[in-house]
């Protein structure tokens, strides 16, 4: 049994201790909103927040975050305030497919946290997300009409 | 019934109630649907198929199309809202469930148009006859082929949506006993200026219902249009920011199992043996499923099932193909050109021009990879699944749950990427999850492929090889072209014939063996003819020594069009200008699914000799544009999809099965080498082309030529590398 919190509220999970973080949160959590796309950390689809810091969950068994905090897509908005990042992607018209939108936002919004004003290059270096439907554009644009604007967000 | 006539079947529409009994032949000359009316189920009036009116006055559309991200339902709701004269604050989309009354034979209309079979307006019934046998045989509510907007939106949502305001007219002027030309019809309400009184379409709904529809109502000119043509924003975006968007892989059913699934490696293989032991030790494991030539394994969560299935030792037989590879599979092409002919440019000209190229099989690698759960349980199937098809999916279901399509209940979720991988013919993890679940009948088995399994058993974007051949008389001037390609499908001609103004085009396709199986892929053929005609038009212009732009301007004469897009694409990356230092240009247009494209990338080399492509500058031609803020996006994202292509992509076959597993040997333009995206729209007067597909051909052809006009190397199969 594994407890941790998640998207704030404490939680108990009875998984066999190396079940990745992603399934355990699909399945167990019933929160669907976290994307299986490789499971070996190379799309970033199931980007998640741990201690505030993206992860992706595809490659973190479900006993390394006993006692820390999770946070999904599910957990990001403020009750009924989106993330600001949430926000822009509307504004923005970012998603297609939307697949890889839930891990996109996620370790967006992690950089933004650390770095409110990212440059071009720490984007580039930071977010290495795939999206298949090529919506990278409206991505960088979106970052950036965040700059400096971005939400504390406490998941 | 005797004779099949419009009227007849209004008639009948009429004697029936709109119920769903009407046959086949009364779809079939239905063209607009205007009485084909399911049952009110849910206590809403329908005008037509396609449009409920809530007493509220909501206008509900319901759209024959799936949504994949290319904006599809938002666009065609708009176009019937337009003619409507719906308040678009006031429209809600509705996908259309998986039956029978739905299938979208305009489509075939528009796959007709792209080969060339312009239909004149006289026998357009005919015609509609004709498509919807087809379309009904088949089963079609296809998305694909670019076909939503221009053939369901163009063809049939703005009929609909002008006979439920005609009807809705028609309603209010009985109702106040005046004429309907006093009435006017705006924002989801009719006004009678005279006397000014309004009522919503709400309050109109259940009159106008019992109203004989227009057969041929007045649709609106284009110049008067309000909400066509203005950026809207898509309806399914906002539950695609916070994790609620139910994708096919998203579905949760009480008592839930989950599944993984190893098929054949090499392609016709079968299931010969396997021992289920070493996957029964695995915690949570309830089933090892033998199917004909695939083994799942079935467990409490998908983790387990994996991990299951992994400790397995499957043996598969490989149909006689295991020692195939790459180079046989090419070599094989070859011989199949080689008997078509030489392929040598014709004798005639000052000087003739001859050149390979190659393009190889590429796996569609959509972010969400192939899924289905099933339910199996007194005689009954459910499925729910991401499909471009769901009519004919369930088809699939129906006959891998051995029972009648009317026991199948087809639930279609929202697709995370498709671009051709989940369209009819390739539906084989819908029947997996099928076959699968009716062995733990009662008990829903989502089915989930590993990333592996999908790079390894996609339907591929075919490889063809072609050998391509022209005569430049004394000024430069191609006075003759060959083309002799492998076939890889029924689109291979339209996008073969050379745009260009010269006579007498000598194109030739020849059957050679694929090995893999193959299927659609975003642009289809245009895909690898784009990339063969563009880089060897731009070889023939360096051999004239021309400017590859003026080269081209020169062979379109006739082609307004083209020549627009290409010198509006000039314009926007400057060339003939200065490019940065170390840089290159290149351009290059293609025409497909109706749509002519030009796009221009400034190419340069990074430090580690790859090839870097930092703007793309790109104009299109696709007659009107509905919703421009999402046209925009899908050349965006077809660019990048295109690009991803021409620079990394390639599945190889070894011992008989394809080589590539997943992301990093079949790797992705990213954020960091994405590059800057121009995009500007020529609109025109011109029938509407698609936008999904047409933006993904010029790219591999415009950064090869600016390579060589960077390097001087003539890159001439992809994806494009260095010497």
């Amino acid at each position: 049994m594994i407890e941790f919190t998640l998207n704030g509220t404490p939680t108990r999970f009875e998984v066999t201790p190396d079940t990745p973080l992603l399934w355990a949160i699909r399945e167990q959590g019933g929160l669907t909103g976290t994307k299986f796309g490789c499971g070996i950390g190379a799309c970033g689809a199931c980007t998640v927040h741990i201690d505030g810091v993206a992860v992706r969950s595809c490659l973190v068994p479900i006993a390394g975050v006993a006692g820390r905090a999770v946070t999904t897509i599910e957990g990001l908005a403020s009750g009924l305030e989106l993330h600001a990042a949430q926000a822009a992607w509307i504004e923005h018209q970012v998603p297609q497919c939307g697949y890889c939108q839930s891990g996109m936002i996620m370790a967006i919004a992690a950089l933004l946290e650390s770095n409110p004003r990212p440059s071009d290059a720490e984007i580039d270096a930071s977010v290495t997300n795939i999206c298949r439907c090529g919506t990278y554009e409206r991505i960088r644009t979106a970052i950036h009409s965040l700059a400096g604007k971005a939400e504390v967000s406490h998941g | 019934m005797g004779k099949w006539t419009r009227r007849a079947f209004i008639a009948t529409g009429s004697l029936v109630g709109g119920g769903l009994v009407l046959g086949v032949g009364a779809i079939a000359l239905a063209p607009n649907r205007l009485r084909i009316v399911p049952k009110r189920a849910d206590g809403h009036e329908r005008l037509t198929t396609w449009i409920k009116i809530t007493p509220d006055n909501e206008v509900v559309a319901v759209i024959p199309h799936c949504e994949m991200g290319q904006g599809a339902l938002t666009g065609v709701a708009m176009m019937l809202a337009e003619e409507l004269e719906a308040d678009w604050g006031r429209v809600r989309i509705e996908e259309a469930p998986a039956e029978d009354v739905y299938a979208n034979g305009y489509m075939l209309r528009g796959f007709g148009a792209e080969m060339g079979m312009e239909v004149p307006r006289w026998l357009e019934r005919a015609v509609d006859y004709g498509t919807y046998k087809v379309a009904d045989f088949a089963g079609l509510q296809i998305t694909g082929g670019s076909s939503s907007t221009r053939s369901t939106g163009q063809l049939g949502m703005r009929v609909a949506g002008a006979a439920a305001r005609e009807m809705l007219l028609e309603a209010a002027a009985a109702r106040w006993s005046v004429p309907v030309g006093e009435l006017s019809a705006r924002s989801s309400q009719v006004v009678h200026g005279p006397t000014n009184r309004s009522a919503t379409y709400g309050e109109l709904a259940s009159d106008a219902a019992a109203i004989k529809p227009p057969l041929h109502p007045r649709l609106k000119p284009r110049d008067q249009y309000r909400l066509v043509g203005t950026p809207q924003l898509r309806h399914d975006i906002p539950s695609k920011v916070d994790g609620t968007a139910q994708f096919g892989i998203d579905v949760v059913l009480p008592e839930m199992l989950y599944a993984a699934i190893a098929a054949a490696p090499v392609p016709g293989g079968k299931l010969a043996a396997v021992d289920p032991e070493p996957a029964k030790t695995v915690p949570g494991v309830r089933e090892v499923v033998r199917l004909d030539d695939a083994v799942a394994v079935v467990a409490d969560g998908y983790w387990q099932a994996l991990q299951a299935l992994r400790a397995l030792q499957p043996q598969f037989t490989d149909a006689g193909r295991g020692a195939m590879d790459s180079e046989q599979i090419y070599a094989a092409h070859a011989a199949a050109l080689d008997a078509v002919g030489s392929g040598d440019a014709p004798a005639g000209g000052a000087r003739t021009i001859a050149a390979e190229y190659r393009v190889p099989y590429l796996a569609h690698a959509t972010m969400e990879p192939m899924c289905a759960t099933a339910r199996f349980a007194d005689g009954r199937c459910e499925v729910w699944a991401g499909t471009q098809d769901p009519l004919n999916a369930r088809r699939v279901a129906a006959a891998a749950a051995d029972v009648d399509t009317a026991d199948v209940v087809m639930h279609n979720l929202q697709l995370g990427g498709g671009f051709g991988r989940r369209l009819p013919g390739a539906f084989d993890y819908v029947e997996q999850a099928v076959r699968v679940a009716k062995a733990l009948t009662p008990r829903p088995v989502k089915l989930i492929w590993s990333r592996e399994e999908d790079m390894q058993h996609d339907y591929y974007r075919p490889a063809v090889v072609a050998r391509m051949g022209s005569a430049l008389d004394a000024e430069g001037r191609p006075i003759s072209w060959t083309s002799y390609f492998t076939g890889a499908g029924f689109l291979d001609a339209p996008a073969a014939a050379p745009i260009y103004g010269i006579d007498a085009p000598d194109v030739r396709v020849a059957d050679a063996p694929m090995h893999l199986r193959t299927g659609s892929w975003r642009s289809v053929a245009s895909s690898q003819h784009g990339f063969f005609m563009e880089s060897f038009i731009d070889e023939l212009a360096h051999a004239a020594g021309r400017d590859p732009l003026g080269y081209r301007i020169a062979l379109l004469s006739g082609k307004p069009r083209h020549r627009a897009v290409l010198e509006r694409a000039a314009a926007m990356a400057g060339w003939g200008h200065a490019v940065p230092e170390g840089r290159a240009r290149g351009i290059a247009i293609v025409e497909c699914f109706g749509t002519r494209v030009a796009e221009v990338a400034e190419v340069g080399i990074d430090a580690d000799g790859a090839i870097r492509v930092y703007r793309v500058d790109a104009a299109v031609d696709c007659g009107l544009v509905v919703n421009p803020d999402q046209a925009l996006a899908q050349i965006q994202g077809a660019i990048i999809f295109g690009l991803s292509a021409a620079l990394f992509h390639e599945i190889t076959v070894e011992r008989g099965a394809v080589v590539q597993r997943s992301f990093p040997d079949y790797d992705m333009i990213r954020l960091a080498n994405a590059p800057r995206v121009n995009v500007e729209f020529l609109e025109s007067d011109a029938p509407m082309g698609g936008l999904g597909e047409p933006g993904v051909p010029p790219i591999a052809p415009a950064v090869a030529n600016a390579v060589f006009a960077l390097t001087g190397q003539r890159l001439r199969s992809l994806p494009l590398r260095l010497a």
